[in-house]
């Protein structure tokens, strides 16, 4: 008698435990209130950081960020719009940065008399920067905080 | 040359034949009306007048139309296709520009000359010259080539004819647009087509155009 009614509470329970975890949305930071089935509204797009300024590199081998739009520079066989400005022999006219001396190196460190071909896709590696506000925040801390916290009389 | 009225007809040949014929209409022409009065024909010819005026305009308008041109499908598949991804196409005011707005000049004389240029791009349609992908790909370099030119000899007239330099607030432009404007527009050094190429279309093969690498 007491097996069997210790078996009906646990099921109640069990029924009651589900009913409530089915009821209950999950609230994710990142999901919102959507059910995890449902695809929730798209935010909208914000427009690109278009300071032309430049901005400072988390870690030397960062490749710069893009600091302007670039909405329809065709880069491909054809042409490559941001060489326009950063190439070399144009850099004087646009006073835009040039290309890295990096970007003229084979892949055996040997040095071409133009820009590399596996280095001709600019946005490959470098990137616009959107407006929007990260949704994960970033505790990213660069080797230069670092350093001074290391040394004497530096931020611990 | 001149036809008489005794020499039998069969001996002459056709440019004999039609010189025959030019003079007796020129003798038509310049001998006074017996039938209508002056002020029948002044009024008529008047009517006809514009009557052949706005019907040679309104052609011309239909022709002027971007209906008209993507109604090829060398247009339509090809040019038409990529502008719709540009902001000459789709933007926050929409305001658009149609394929005339920029490729066919707005003032009169030189919308005819520029017409009739354009009956070669019919000789181009009725042979096939560009009537596949490849062909067109093929050709694109030289057919942008004279688009450049003839915005580079008109200093970007069409472009002109909506972005007037003397309109343009250069402080709600971002810093780079601004710098370049000022260096490079109001010192009158470049045109507009000089930097904004393939702004409406994809560009073909740019190695050897100047500011292209």
């Amino acid at each position: 008698m007491m097996r069997r009614f210790g078996i009906a509470l646990l099921a109640v329970a069990i029924a009651a435990g589900a009913s409530s975890l089915t009821a209950q949305t999950v609230n994710s930071g990142l999901r919102g209130p959507t059910p995890l089935n449902d695809e929730g509204p798209a935010p909208p797009m914000l427009p690109n950081r278009n300071t032309s300024e430049r901005e400072s590199r988390n870690y030397p081998e960062q490749p710069p960020v893009i600091p302007h739009s670039i909405d329809g520079y065709q880069i491909d066989l054809n042409g490559n719009k941001c060489l326009s400005c950063h190439a070399r022999a144009r850099t004087a006219e646009s006073q835009a940065p040039m290309v890295s001396i990096t970007h003229f190196m084979d892949r055996n460190g040997q040095f071409l008399a133009s820009m590399s071909p596996r280095r001709f896709f600019c946005t490959e590696c470098h990137v616009p920067q959107n407006t929007a506000t990260p949704p994960v925040s970033n505790d990213f801390t660069d080797i230069d905080t670092l350093l001074s916290r290391a040394s004497p009389g530096g931020r611990r | 040359m001149t036809a008489t009225a005794d020499e039998p007809k069969a001996k002459h040949g056709f440019i004999a034949r039609s010189w025959a014929f030019l003079l007796e209409l020129w003798q038509v022409l310049i001998r006074p009306s017996s039938v209508f009065g002056l002020g029948v024909l002044v009024l008529a010819g008047f009517a006809a007048g514009v009557i052949f005026w706005g019907g040679f305009n309104t052609a011309l308008e239909l022709t002027n139309t971007e209906k008209f041109c993507t109604g090829c499908h060398e247009m339509k598949d090809n040019v038409y296709a990529e502008l719709k991804s540009t902001i000459h196409f789709t933007n926050r005011s929409g305001v658009r520009a149609t394929c005339p707005d920029c490729h066919v000049p707005h003032n009169w004389t030189d919308k005819i000359a520029r017409k009739m240029q354009a009956s070669k791009e019919v000789w181009g349609k009725i042979f096939g010259t560009i009537n596949t992908r490849e062909k067109f790909l093929d050709h694109r370099l030289e057919l942008a080539a004279h688009e450049w030119a003839r915005f580079k000899a008109n200093d970007s007239l069409e472009c002109r004819n909506c972005h007037s330099a003397d309109s343009m607030d250069i402080t709600k432009q971002s810093p780079r647009a601004s710098v370049a404007h000022q260096r490079f527009l109001f010192t009158k050094e470049k045109t507009c087509i000089d930097c904004h190429k393939g702004i409406a279309h994809q560009l073909p093969d740019m190695r050897g155009v100047p500011g292209w690498q």
